[in-house]
Parts: structure tokens; C-alpha cells; sequence
């Protein structure tokens, strides 16, 4: 392939970020995958280069470093055709209600360090005008939930500033931003939650539709599994008064 | 992340700590705690803590063999590739990594495994472990073969490195160990290199067992060859069989049987599911006569004209269908593997037939493997002929097996642990004469107090 395409995975070490990773590697894509912890995202490109035959590298990066986010993104060794990033953080929401530093941790991970990252990609794919931001976000930033509302409230700013950033992009032109709305998936993060089946998917499953939405039939906003979205509309029209004194 | 996915069959147990186990034949169910490591220091540190515990990579071992008596620790997070060289065809994976992940990644780029057993859903820890063997054993050996080492986490926590020239009785013992000498982290393997994924396959009909036994004897020269039996035909047509024999298509044979073919086509789907409650009145006597009545007939009609196998079929006909271990109902099933001797093969292997056929509760399809000299003091490979059958578990069966076994042992055979779920300390003993070699492995590095499989305790290894 002479015009080989690019991906950078911001969360590289997570279950969501290698299988996204390397969909976009079995496509032929080159990877590069940025998390904190190095070794675990190393693990990751090796799988991928052995794999897929693809270029893989890795980049060090703290997203809560924030002051560090530009310089991140000017020393690429490339600028990427697409960056998706997966960054995020359950949190314990028990413990957040009593740790204000867990629950800043936890505010700040979901919602603060990406929305600022992708602002950086989003100026630099718009000089050079094109690209695709595509960021992972929650079913939980649809409607705040007793059992993790800290969690649901960041993603929930998350999606809207994704959806603003889409917003001002789609005006002008060559740019897009997806949003994805992953429903529960077997990860690290949630093994040791009790999942409904009908609505968990595996992360290969989240890994397709991120690169289906990116690439083969763009869109602007997924949920992942598709009956969440019914889900979803469901639980968004309940009224308060009745929402409120329900546990789900 | 697996290419494909495979469901862990688990399900809540009384006990809040564990969870009800069993292998894929889904006998016996027993209770063990399942810890489920994210890297190889984690599954380390797991051993480090634990006493009555084995690894358990996919759940393909049929019987008890992958089920800690207390604690089990799976390798399905380890399923990371690390490294390949395509100078040297050398691959090193994490031991979680399975067969299928392997095929769907190299297939497409002319590299293919020596050996693969006749699931590719088996992890590569499993697959040593096991030392599985395919249709080519008796030209190539078993899974060992194809191994230039692996790294193994000890019960003490020191993490070691086993080849043929390092720690080589510990490689030896842990080939075949059923993992009985420590945790098989991670392994490098030598692919083998392909001109076309397509397999050159010819059909021959044999009669009878006699027959069936002829054509794998002259057939010895072809790589890989395998004999259907129809388990449920009686008197002078007891072991009528398709003989399949078959080779690695080359770039011209493909040219003359399939010019329109891509050399190297990916993995087929899974199409068909087998569903949880599959009804049992299904699987009689008569469907399975009628189906083994068609099996044979569509297979003689090809018999004579050499043609192009897709290799996700010709090596793992069974995984098209997902959960087909559900066809034998909730009690379950118990895979019967025995090896017979060259000498007595003919006489035993025809005994046996004649009872099961007899009984005619066993599965639709018999296999019948010629097998080379084993691998190492554990390997269940001897140079014989090997019998495969499925029997679904009644209140008669046990009793039933255990005259097979006696023929078993009179003969000097023995049966595969992979599959096993209920033979006797006696039967087992008497079968693997290496026993020795690995208790003595266990007992240098501390496996013989630590590590246990429900399989180890039942037959005292």
C-alpha cells in the first residue's frame, strides 16, 4: 500500500483500545498506540504487529498531565488519519461520595483530559483539513444514575462536547467526530460487575463498529449495542418524578 | 483479543467463592475457584498464593483434567501474540493464544501449524500441555514437535525456561504433564510454511474394520489420514469406514483441481449454534442409522477422484457447529480415546467395536488414527491405532467403559487424559509407564503439593 492510513489510540492498554487497535491494523492501517502505562501498551502493539504484519508504535502520555497535551500532540512522529480515544475510568462511586480527590480523579479522566486532547487534534486536523476524532464515550452520560453518577455526569459532558466539537467542525467541513455509546463490555473495567447478557458486548464487537463508523458507513453517534439505544429512549423519557424512585 | 469468541461454560454455585466447572463433555460439573489473571505476573502470583490448582486454557479437555481441586486460573487474558520472524517461521504467543488466533492471522500469509487436533478452539498452554496429536501423528508426532520452548512459572514462583537443550526433563515432563509441572506462560512455535491453504484430499471406502486398518497401513506415506468408522454397523460391515487421506495442496495442484481459487481463503464462519436445550429424543438409534447411512454413501460417492479441501473443514469439521457438545443433553457425555498396540490392534480394536456396536449408544462417527511413537514419558501417543467415541452418560455407561478399559489394558493401551473423566488409578498406571518421570518432576519443583487437577487426584498422579 503506498498511501498507508494511520490510527493513534489514546488508552492503548485497555481491552476497548487493543481491539480497536487492531481492527484498524487488520485493515492494513499503521498504529500507534499513547497510554501511561508503557509496558502494558507494549504488550499491545507487539500482539498487533505479530498479528497483522502492521507497523505499531507506542507514545508515553499521561492525559491528566494536561499542561503536557500539546506538546503530545506537535511530537508525534505523525500526525494520524483518525485518533480514537478510549480514555476512561469507572471509578468507585461509593468511595468518590466521601474522597472529593477520587471523585475529581474520576471527573477529570472521563471528561476534563480528553475534551482537552481532542480540542489539540481537532485544530491541527482542521489546518490540515482532514480527519477523524472519534471518541468513546457511555450509555451512563445519557441519564444520571444513583450507582454512578460522578462516572455518568463526566461522560455525559463528554458527549456534549463531542457534539459541539462535531457541531462547529461539520460547518467547516472535512472534519468529522463520532461519538461512540459502548452499553456494557467485557473488560478489566467491569469483571467484576454482574453484566446483562442481552445488552454486553465483547470489546472486538465495540472495536468494529468504532472503525465501521469511522471508515466503511460513517456516522456521526453509535451506541453499541444496538438494543441500548432503545434502552436508552426509554429511560431518558421517564419522568423525574418517577426516575428518581427507581433503582436501575 | 481472541479472533474468536469462546464462551466460558460457567455457572453459579452454592458457594459464593466458586463456581460449578466442568470440561467440554460437561461431565463431571465440580465446584473451583476461577481466577482469570490479565498478565503472566498476575497468573504467577495467583500460583504463588494457591495450593490444589491447575491452569485451564479453553475448556476443550472433555473430562476433569483443566479443573483445580481448589482453584482454577485461566489463561484466557493471556492471549497476547508476542513476536514472529518469517525468516524463521518462529512465533512466540502467550499461552491463552488459541489455535484459531494463530490460523487467522498466519493462514493469509502462507504459514500454517504442523499439527492441529481436531479443534482449532484450544489454547496453545492446552495444546502442550496435552501434547494433542492430528491425522498427521504418525508421519509427524504430536504438538511437542513443533515447540522450541516455553516458559513455565513453578509452584515456588520462579519463572523458567524449557527447551530441548534447557531444563529439557522439565520440557519433556510438561509435554503431555497435562499441566501438572507448573503454569505454562508463554511458548514459541514453528509455523509451517505453505504454498496454498487447500488441502488434496482422496476418499476410499473400506468395508470393515480389517479394510479401514489396510488402507492406513499402505497409506502410511501420506501425511495426513484419518478413517471414519460407522459405529453403529454390525456383522460382516463392523467398522465399515471412509478412509481420508491428504496432503498440503501445492501451488499446482491447485492450478489442475481449482484454478479459480484464492491460494490462501481465511477461516469460515460459525453458522449454525446448537441450542441450550437441544431435545434429547433427537439423538436415537434410528437418526443416528440414518445419518451414518448418509454420511457413508455421500462420502463413498466421492470416492476415487482427488479434490480441494478447504482447510477450516478437513481439520475441524466439528467447530462449524458452536456448543455441539449440547447435543448429548445435561448429564453430559465422556469422550472414549484409547490407543491400542500395532500388534493386537486388528483383534482389540475389533472386540471393542463389536460391544459398542452392540450397546449402539455411541456417537454417529467413530475416528480411527494410526499413531506414531510418543513424544515424551506422558504423551498418550504409542505407535498403534487409536479409537475415538463419544457415549453420552446413562446409569449403564461407567460399567460398560470399564470392559472397554479391561481390553484396553490386556492389549497394553491406554487412554487419553485429555478426554478422560472416569478411569481407574489401576487402568491409568498400567497404561503410562512414564508416570515415574513426571512424579519426579513434581516432586523437585513442589508440584506434587501444590498443583492438582481434579483428573490428578482421581488417578493419584
Amino acid at each position: 500500500m503506498t498511501d498507508t492510513k494511520s490510527v493513534l489510540v489514546i488508552g492503548g492498554s485497555s481491552d476497548i483500545g487493543h481491539a480497536t487497535a487492531l481492527r484498524y491494523a487488520k485493515a492494513g492501517w499503521r498504529v500507534m498506540l499513547a497510554a501511561r502505562d508503557v509496558e502494558a501498551a507494549k504488550r499491545n502493539a507487539d500482539d498487533i504487529r505479530t498479528r497483522s504484519g502492521v507497523e505499531t508504535s507506542v507514545q508515553v502520555l499521561d492525559v491528566l498531565q494536561t499542561g503536557q497535551l500539546a506538546g503530545f500532540v506537535a511530537g508525534l512522529p505523525l500526525l494520524p488519519d483518525t485518533v480514537v480515544c478510549v480514555v476512561g475510568e469507572l471509578g468507585d462511586q461509593l468511595r468518590a461520595q466521601t474522597d472529593p480527590e477520587l471523585a475529581t480523579t474520576i471527573m477529570r479522566t472521563n471528561f476534563e483530559a480528553p475534551s482537552l486532547l481532542l480540542e489539540r487534534f481537532a485544530q491541527t486536523f482542521k489546518q490540515r483539513g482532514s480527519g477523524t476524532i472519534v471518541g468513546v464515550s457511555s450509555v451512563a452520560g445519557d441519564r444520571g444514575r444513583a450507582s454512578n453518577y460522578y462516572y455518568g455526569a463526566s461522560k455525559a459532558g463528554f458527549s456534549q462536547f463531542l457534539s459541539g466539537l462535531r457541531n462547529r467542525l461539520a460547518l467547516a467541513g472535512k472534519v468529522r467526530v463520532v461519538t461512540v455509546k459502548p452499553g456494557f463490555v467485557r473488560t478489566r473495567m467491569t469483571a467484576h460487575m454482574k453484566l446483562p447478557a442481552p445488552l454486553t458486548v465483547d470489546p472486538d464487537r465495540v472495536a468494529e463498529d468504532i472503525f465501521r463508523a469511522d471508515v466503511t458507513k460513517p456516522r456521526d453517534v453509535i451506541y453499541v449495542a444496538r438494543r441500548f439505544w432503545l434502552v436508552m429512549t426509554i429511560i431518558c423519557a421517564l419522568p423525574e418524578s418517577i426516575f428518581k424512585r427507581m433503582r436501575i | 483479543m481472541p479472533a474468536v469468541a469462546l464462551p466460558e461454560r460457567v455457572s453459579a454455585a452454592s458457594d459464593p467463592s466458586g463456581i460449578r466447572l466442568s470440561g467440554w463433555g460437561n461431565y463431571p460439573k465440580v465446584s473451583t475457584e476461577l481466577l482469570a489473571p490479565q498478565t503472566q505476573a498476575g497468573a504467577r502470583d495467583y500460583l504463588l498464593a494457591r495450593s490444589g490448582v491447575v491452569a485451564r486454557g479453553a475448556g476443550r479437555a472433555y473430562g476433569d483434567a483443566a479443573i483445580g481441586v481448589q482453584s482454577t486460573i485461566s489463561s484466557r487474558g493471556l492471549n497476547r501474540m508476542r513476536s514472529f520472524d518469517a525468516a524463521t517461521a518462529r512465533l512466540t504467543v502467550e499461552a491463552g493464544v488459541t489455535i484459531a488466533d494463530i490460523l487467522t492471522a498466519f493462514e493469509p500469509r502462507g504459514f500454517f501449524l504442523k499439527v492441529v487436533p481436531g479443534t482449532k478452539f484450544v489454547t496453545v498452554g492446552g495444546a502442550i500441555a496435552a501434547d494433542v496429536h492430528g491425522k498427521n501423528h504418525h508421519r509427524d508426532g504430536g504438538f511437542g514437535t513443533i515447540v522450541e520452548s516455553f516458559r513455565l512459572a513453578l509452584p515456588g514462583g520462579e519463572i523458567v525456561s524449557c527447551s530441548r537443550s534447557e531444563n529439557a526433563a522439565l520440557f519433556a515432563a510438561t509435554v503431555g504433564g497435562m499441566g501438572l509441572t507448573g503454569v505454562i506462560l508463554d511458548a514459541t512455535l514453528r509455523l509451517l510454511p505453505i504454498e496454498t491453504a487447500w488441502l488434496r484430499q482422496d476418499t476410499r471406502v473400506a468395508g470393515h474394520l480389517d479394510a479401514a486398518i489396510d488402507q492406513l497401513e499402505s497409506s502410511a506415506s501420506a501425511t495426513y489420514s484419518v478413517a471414519w468408522i460407522d459405529c453403529l454397523a454390525r456383522g460382516a460391515a463392523l467398522g465399515r469406514s471412509l478412509v481420508y487421506l491428504a496432503e498440503h495442496a501445492t501451488r499446482r495442484d491447485k492450478e489442475m483441481l481449482g484454478p479459480d481459487l484464492a491460494p490462501f481463503p481465511g477461516p469460515r464462519t460459525q453458522r449454525l449454534s446448537v441450542p441450550e436445550r437441544f431435545p434429547g429424543w433427537l439423538l436415537n438409534r434410528a437418526s443416528m442409522r440414518a445419518f451414518n447411512e448418509l454420511y457413508f454413501r455421500r462420502g463413498a460417492a466421492r470416492q476415487g477422484e482427488p479434490r480441494l479441501v478447504h482447510w477450516d473443514p478437513y481439520f475441524f469439521p466439528l467447530d462449524a457447529i458452536a456448543d455441539w457438545n449440547r447435543i448429548y443433553g445435561r448429564r453430559g457425555f465422556v469422550q472414549y480415546q484409547c490407543v491400542i498396540p500395532l500388534d493386537r490392534a486388528r483383534r482389540v480394536l475389533a472386540e471393542i467395536l463389536d460391544r459398542v456396536s452392540r450397546r449402539g449408544d455411541a456417537s454417529f462417527l467413530a475416528v480411527l488414527k494410526q499413531l506414531g511413537d510418543g513424544g515424551g514419558p506422558m504423551s498418550f501417543p504409542l505407535r498403534g491405532y487409536t479409537l475415538t467415541m463419544d457415549f453420552p452418560v446413562t446409569d449403564t455407561l461407567f460399567a460398560f467403559l470399564d470392559q472397554l478399559d479391561a481390553l484396553v489394558v490386556d492389549a497394553r493401551g491406554r487412554l487419553y487424559l485429555a478426554k478422560d473423566a472416569r478411569q481407574s488409578r489401576a487402568t491409568f498406571e498400567s497404561g503410562y509407564p512414564g508416570l515415574a518421570a513426571l512424579r519426579d518432576i513434581r516432586r523437585q519443583t513442589g508440584a506434587n503439593t501444590r498443583l492438582a487437577s481434579h483428573l490428578s487426584a482421581r488417578l493419584g498422579i
